[in-house]
């Protein structure tokens, strides 16, 4: 294994230069038994003493949280699928659905959209948003197999990269990687210069509006040194979070998907859990029943500083070129 | 004299010597930890006691386990030893802490009299006082010893209740008691609702 | 079906969840489509207010094509019991059953009874809807002769088997789909799915919650799924049953241990004052002399409950004080006793830990009832809406309510919250669970423990002395609990239930079991059905014995009442002759070498009676119940498939229409309930339906429930910033298409309109409602949540302001789960001009002062029809 890699599976706290590390710890998020009643939203809140995030009606079906940020380190997104053609339901004539939709411009833009949350800009872009996703977003339409109006749910997470961005930039040294593997602030450390918030993939960190600091989910990093359970995995009621040794968790993943492909949900899909990804492979990875997109998540996240090295290479030729211009320069008054 | 030992930890301490010297190069993990991360600890940990609960919110039922420390609320979450709930609780348990802990909370008795228009403060004793009171006034002004046919009815119906189902038995227990005691027939609870 | 399990109860969904991953099917059958729908295998949408219709389809189904279980058929339900000659049936009577009497609204019950019986059940019903004398039944059944003809066969035309498939044989899928809008393939799934996963190996459970009861036929809604289940085979075993979900965390224990007007503990009645005048005529009431059952013991029940009551001042000579109680007269409910707070008969109201203003039907007769008495006590820990409706309510903007004018004295006293006491919740599997204090409660905040242990002692200090007969029952009040805690004044409430379980008061032991209860006033109990939650001494409630250290039955966590057993009638989990119906489904068996009841749970059996035990010829009591009769609470030791007594409304399940529906009773001329509970006054106007004219003016379907981030009334919830801004602001949900016919916009404004008020939300629009097909026209249905008021961090305006009072008759509950209304984009009117407003829809609907919903509707009788 490479030591102290940009990019490609790895070991992070090993690579971190943790000597004899516990075993790497992640999140596996099943939204297929998902049941969006946010507690892990609220449990991370009480447990971690995050602010509340603004009362704001929405409209993105049940989600009023929005998005992650600094004051909301869990979210549940909420996905309302239409049936597709053949439906069984005795509705009103189809032409009435259309004219709905086509009529029914409300003029109210769709929720806040958050900067960090790619759900509501791709809501945004069909002409027939009716500020929930009805009919545009990807995997809406298209495989014809699902009859069935289908309204999915997921919690969505920081997803501690292998790889992560925001450490890799941070200037101060407050992001850091955990013995367990995980990417936590460091609160006492945060200057809140920023330079996190456009490196993360995910557009899941954020800084707080009253003391500038960057805030995320930090795994709970001090529950477990002590062996508990992250407060949002302890109180999932469904254990659609699960918690664990992510190679455990990896395993059961893939048991899980292979059992949903089985029973017919042939758009079931892992996400994060490939080591070969942009960032390595997450910490904090799904289960999908639909395309990535469709939750708001992006399709192929990428670490910025993955071509770090090749642009240190390029950075240094160009030095190298300056001064060899400039050598030249000197040389040349010397003529 | 030069503190030799404390300036070595000093440096040692420094994140660039860490750094520059330990496994950690670049400085991303164990070079970077500040002594806040390392000394961290699940505030639980700290507990004086723990009491074992029951969620307040629906008849679900999920155990709760209460962390208490210096008389205050620390943290409450799900009991894993409950054979109901397995630990986990929904938005409303886990909102418990706030629940109990909240500054929203009204914890002086307020009193608004006849006619008037803002509430006034009052003290437990006198309200206790009061409100005895107004029970015996209102049930001797209500009071029916018998129907028109000479049946017993023994009661009044001047005097009304509505709680209990976020109660404990105990307490609907002596409430009832009380009530039939007195005469008061006409109480209610979210049962009927 | 009635319930929004993966919301209302997200933990034990879990057990939902964790069945589906182990291969269960899950059927959701909801109005519209919801978080728990979103996890079913199947989601069948149903019009609001036609649950009958489709499970009588399913008992249909059952009938004709035979899939019923005959063997638990023919050995425990009442399948082949003769019924009187004299029945009647609504498919005769075009929706009334046999014995109506239309001034009062009621039945004689004498025909519906099982044949040769006929005298033993006549008379009126009306005192017991008045005083909902159905919840008396929740530990048993009604009286009922355990002598009754039979026919094995099936075949007699008046056998309970033959006259139920009679009842149901119009609910085709066709008229099924007619009805709710339920596509006939949809209601076909659900019938080969729940009959195909019942059976001798496989059992199907249902689950309900308010969805079902709050209705005007709200009990026999519960009752199809009973039949349906009964059928079926899936009760007393694991696997089956009907679960309700109840919403509050001791809900179930306020009904066990009442704070009801007529209830005592373990469901004795309170005393009516013309059938109850002494204790030997409400002692046999109860007991009923020469029936069988375990309900023969009552006397020791209600003899034990007067001890714990009065103490030594309880004697034999003075019938143990029971002239101490006071007595009913007719309906003293929760909203009658609105109505007479509105006429100020009712001069003080405690309000405890509840929220009439929002969480109450009609909350616009609330506010003006509290706004119309003497003083009002409010216990919370929060600030709630019914604190305040006399200086921030929405008839202060309307000016019905002024607040110099307003007499009202109001006491607002903190309350400690759960944390901050100790006792018992009984949550809703019957399971009693024991909490430890935490913390002490802050400031002025008390238990309600201390707060009526306190009250108590000072009536009685004010009245020491008194000689008046009707002081004698407080002052002679057993009222001396043990002090404990931080300020030393607080009563120890494990004391309080240790008098709940009951004394041999000749020893001072605490009773094991309610078998020990003596009608002599040799033991003392406060709640029989309570009796052996501290048996051997030891807090069984208090149990914590890890689940995953014990059977998946886990009978040492907490406790449940009856004798901590926790599926009742688990005897038919065994077959007649006492073996498990399959090795899958072993629960409760007869073991043949040590000749006694064995299994997983507490065998709610007789512990040595053998499966082949029959009783003599003259038993009564405990003595009759035979070897096979596994449901040992009923006279008749077995399940009801047609209950000839205990229902005010019929022997079996009817379809009726909500009493506000825009649609007219396709089976029946009745419309709706013939025997619904009716405030008949101005200010509690009734949308017109059909047969009537001008539904149309309220052209809309309306149903409320909660979301998961609030809490009924919302005092636990919206008053928590975590949980208020999960849901910050009240909407109302429209289907596109109904968006579209009243130019709704997603996230505008909206507001609906009843003849009661009009409220404002905003709008979300959403697939997850879909507009029904009702025979040939499109039926809109809009859902509200109903938590929001006035107070706390986030407001709105109350969905149950819109909501009118009908009540079912047999325990009168409101039927806040249907109604009919208008919706309007934008916002409602503010202040008088909202009055003015509602009273143009009313007038417009031809809803005068002086108007009277039509109750019969029959075609025989159609001068009540068309008006």
């Amino acid at each position: 294994m490479a030591s102290n890699s940009l990019f490609g599976p790895i070991d992070p706290a090993t690579d971190a230069g943790y000597e004899a590390a516990p075993p790497r710890m992640g999140f596996f998020t099943d939204t297929s038994v998902c049941i969006g009643c946010k507690a892990c939203e609220v449990a991370c809140k009480e447990w971690n003493l995050v602010p509340d995030d603004g009362f704001n009606l929405l409209g993105q079906s049940y989600d009023n949280t929005g998005g992650l940020s600094a004051n909301s380190w869990r979210h549940v997104a909420f996905i309302e699928q239409p049936a597709r053609a053949h439906t069984t339901m005795p509705a009103a004539p189809q032409s009435n659905v259309a004219a709905a939709r086509t009529d029914v411009r409300t003029g109210t833009e769709p929720g806040i959209g958050p900067a960090v949350d790619a759900l509501a800009a791709a809501g945004t872009a069909g002409p027939e948003f009716l500020g929930m996703p009805m009919s545009d977003l990807p995997g809406r339409s298209g495989d014809g197999e699902r009859t069935d109006f289908r309204w999915l749910m997921m919690s969505n997470v920081c997803k501690h990269c292998t790889h992560a961005g925001c450490l890799d930039v941070c200037p101060t040294g407050s992001l850091f990687r955990t013995e367990f593997g995980t990417v936590v602030v460091q609160e006492d450390i945060c200057n809140g210069c920023g330079y996190c918030i456009p490196a993360c993939p995910y557009g899941v960190i954020d800084r707080r509006q009253d003391d500038g600091r960057a805030w995320k989910c930090t795994l709970c990093y001090d529950r477990l040194g002590d062996g508990l359970t992250p407060a949002c995995a302890k109180a999932c009621p469904t254990e659609s979070i699960q918690f664990g040794e992510l190679d455990v968790l990896r395993e059961r993943a893939d048991a899980r998907l292979a059992t949903l492909q089985e029973q017919g949900e042939t758009t079931a899909r892992l996400y994060g859990e490939d080591q070969g990804d942009g960032v390595g492979g997450d910490g904090a990875f799904f289960l999908l029943l639909d395309e990535p997109e469709v939750y708001g998540l992006p399709p192929d996240p990428e670490v910025a500083t993955k071509y770090l090295p090749d642009m240190w290479k390029r950075a240094g030729l160009a030095a190298l070129g300056m001064v060899a211009s400039a050598v030249v320069a000197f040389a040349g008054r010397r003529r | 004299m030069v503190d030799l030992v404390g300036v070595k930890t000093w440096i040692e301490g420094w994140p660039v010597y860490r750094q520059l010297t330990g496994t950690d190069p670049l400085g991303r993990g164990a070079a970077a930890q500040s002594p806040r991360s390392k000394a961290l600890s699940p505030r639980t940990e700290e507990a004086d006691s723990v009491a074992k609960s029951i969620c307040p919110y629906c008849a679900v039922g999920c155990g709760q386990r209460i962390f208490v420390k210096d008389g205050k609320v620390i943290q409450i979450e799900g009991d894993p030893d409950s054979p109901i709930s397995r630990g986990r609780l929904c938005p409303k348990g886990s909102a418990s802490k706030s629940l109990v802990t909240s500054d929203r909370r009204v914890n002086n008795v307020l009193y608004r009299r006849p006619y008037g228009t803002e509430w006034e403060s009052l003290d437990l004793e006198t309200a206790m006082d009061m409100i005895a009171d107004r029970v015996l006034t209102a049930r001797n002004q209500t009071w029916e010893d018998n129907a028109e046919d000479g049946r017993p009815l023994n009661r009044t119906l001047g005097i009304s209740s509505l709680g209990g189902a976020t109660l404990d038995n105990e307490e609907n227990y002596i409430i009832k008691k009380l009530f039939t005691a007195i005469g008061a027939l006409q109480i209610e609870n979210q049962a009927r609702i | 079906m009635g319930s929004n399990m993966a919301e209302a109860h997200p933990v034990g969904f879990q057990w939902v969840v964790e069945a589906k991953l182990r291969g269960a099917k899950v059927i959701h059958i909801d109005p519209r489509f919801t978080r728990t729908s979103a996890l079913a295998h199947t989601f069948v949408p149903v019009r609001a207010g036609a649950d009958i219709a489709i499970l009588g389809g399913v008992i249909n189904y059952i009938l004709t094509n035979e899939k019923d279980f005959r063997e638990y058929v023919l050995a425990y339900t009442n399948a082949s019991t003769l019924v009187s000659e004299d029945f009647r049936d609504t498919e005769d009577l075009d929706g009334l059953f046999s014995g109506y009497d239309p001034e009062t609204n009621t039945y004689d019950q004498s025909s519906w009874a099982y044949q040769g019986h006929e005298e033993e059940l006549g008379g009126t019903t009306h005192t017991e809807r008045e005083t909902a004398a159905g919840l008396q039944q929740e530990s048993h059944g009604p009286p009922i002769p355990g002598d009754v003809a039979r026919d094995d066969t099936l075949q007699d035309p008046r056998c309970v088997y033959q006259v139920l498939k009679r009842h149901y044989a119009r609910y085709t899928p066709e008229v099924v789909a007619q009805i709710c809008g339920v596509p006939e393939e949809k209601f076909l799934e659900v019938c080969e799915a729940w009959t195909r996963n019942s059976g001798r190996e496989r059992t199907t459970a249902l689950v309900y919650s308010v969805g079902w009861t709050q209705h005007s036929v709200g009990v026999q809604y519960i009752r199809t799924g009973a039949i349906i289940q009964l059928l079926l085979g899936n009760m007393g075993r694991p696997g089956g049953g009907v679960m309700a979900l109840r919403g509050h965390a001791s809900i179930q224990g306020s009904t066990d241990i009442p704070t009801l007007f007529n209830l005592l503990p373990g469901y004795l009645p309170m005393p009516t004052y013309d059938q109850h005048e002494t204790f030997r005529e409400w002692v046999d009431s109860i007991r009923h002399p020469g029936q069988k059952g375990f309900w023969a013991n009552a006397e020791a029940y209600a003899v034990s409950l007067l001890k714990s009551y009065f103490g030594d001042a309880a004697t034999a000579e003075n019938d143990w004080g029971y002239g101490w109680l006071p007595r009913m007269t007719g309906d003293h409910g929760t909203y009658q006793q609105v109505m007479d707070m509105i006429d100020g008969k009712i001069k003080g109201y405690f309000l405890l830990g509840q929220n009439p203003a929002v969480g109450s039907a009609h909350g616009r007769a609330q506010r003006l009832g509290m706004a119309n008495l003497d003083w009002l006590v409010v216990r919370d820990p929060y600030m709630i809406e019914s604190a305040t409706f006399w200086k921030s309510g929405p008839e202060i903007a309307t000016g019905e309510i002024k607040t110099e004018e307003c007499r009202t004295e109001v006491f607002f006293m903190p309350a400690a919250s759960y944390a901050e006491k100790e006792g018992t919740f009984t949550q809703t599997q019957r399971m009693l669970q024991w909490r430890e204090q935490a913390v002490e409660p802050p400031g002025d905040a008390r238990s309600e423990l201390w707060f009526f242990f306190h009250l108590g002692r000072r009536i009685r200090e004010r009245l020491a002395g008194s000689t008046l007969p009707r002081d004698e029952g407080i002052l002679k009040l057993a009222w001396d609990y043990p002090m404990h805690g931080a300020r030393g004044d607080e009563p120890d409430a494990a004391e309080v239930l240790k008098e709940i379980n009951g004394y041999d008061l000749t020893t001072g032991q605490l009773l094991t079991t309610f078998n020990q209860m003596k009608p002599d006033g040799s033991t003392s109990g406060g709640c029989w059905i309570y009796t052996g939650v501290f048996a051997d001494g030891v807090n069984q409630a208090a149990r914590r014995r890890p689940g995953q250290e014990q059977s998946w039955v886990a009978p040492e966590w907490g406790w449940a009442w009856p004798a901590n057993r926790r599926i009742l009638y688990n005897r038919a989990s065994a077959d007649p002759d006492g073996r498990p119906w399959s090795e899958r489904k072993a629960y409760v068996w007869w073991d043949t070498e040590n000749n006694e009841w064995t299994g997983h749970d507490v065998p709610d059996f007789e512990k040595t009676k053998p499966p082949s035990y029959r009783p003599p010829e003259d038993a009564t009591g405990v003595q009759a119940i035979s070897g096979d009769d596994a449901f040992i609470m009923q006279g008749d030791g077995k399940g009801w498939l047609y209950a000839p007594s205990g229902l005010i409304d019929g022997p079996m399940p009817t379809h009726y229409e909500p009493a506000e529906s825009p649609a007219r009773n396709p089976l029946y001329g009745q419309q709706a309930n013939p025997t619904r509970k009716v405030y008949d006054r101005p200010d509690n106007l009734t949308n017109p339906s059909p047969p009537e004219r001008h539904s149309e003016i309220y052209p809309y379907v309306f149903t409320t429930s909660r979301l998961t981030e609030h809490h009924t009334a919302g005092g636990m919830s919206r008053q928590l910033p975590y949980l208020a801004e999960l849901q910050p602001e009240m909407f109302v949900e429209v289907s596109p298409q109904l968006a579209a016919e009243r130019g709704l916009h997603h996230l505008g404004w909206a507001h609906v309109i009843t003849a009661r008020t009009a409220i404002e939300a905003r709008v979300l629009v959403t697939d997850r409602l879909v507009p029904l097909r009702i025979e040939d026209r499109t039926i809109h249905q809009i859902w509200l949540p109903y938590h929001w008021g006035n107070e706390g961090v986030v407001t709105g305006d109350s969905a149950n302001d819109l909501v009118g009072l009908a009540l079912d008759p047999n325990v009168l509950i409101q039927e806040s789960k249907v109604g009919t209304c208008d919706i309007q984009p934008g916002r409602r009117p503010i202040g008088p001009a909202l009055l003015r407003y509602v009273a143009d829809y009313q007038q417009r609907a031809g809803l005068a002062p002086d108007h009277h919903t039509p109750i019969v509707t029959t075609s025989e009788d159609g001068n009540h029809g068309e008006q």
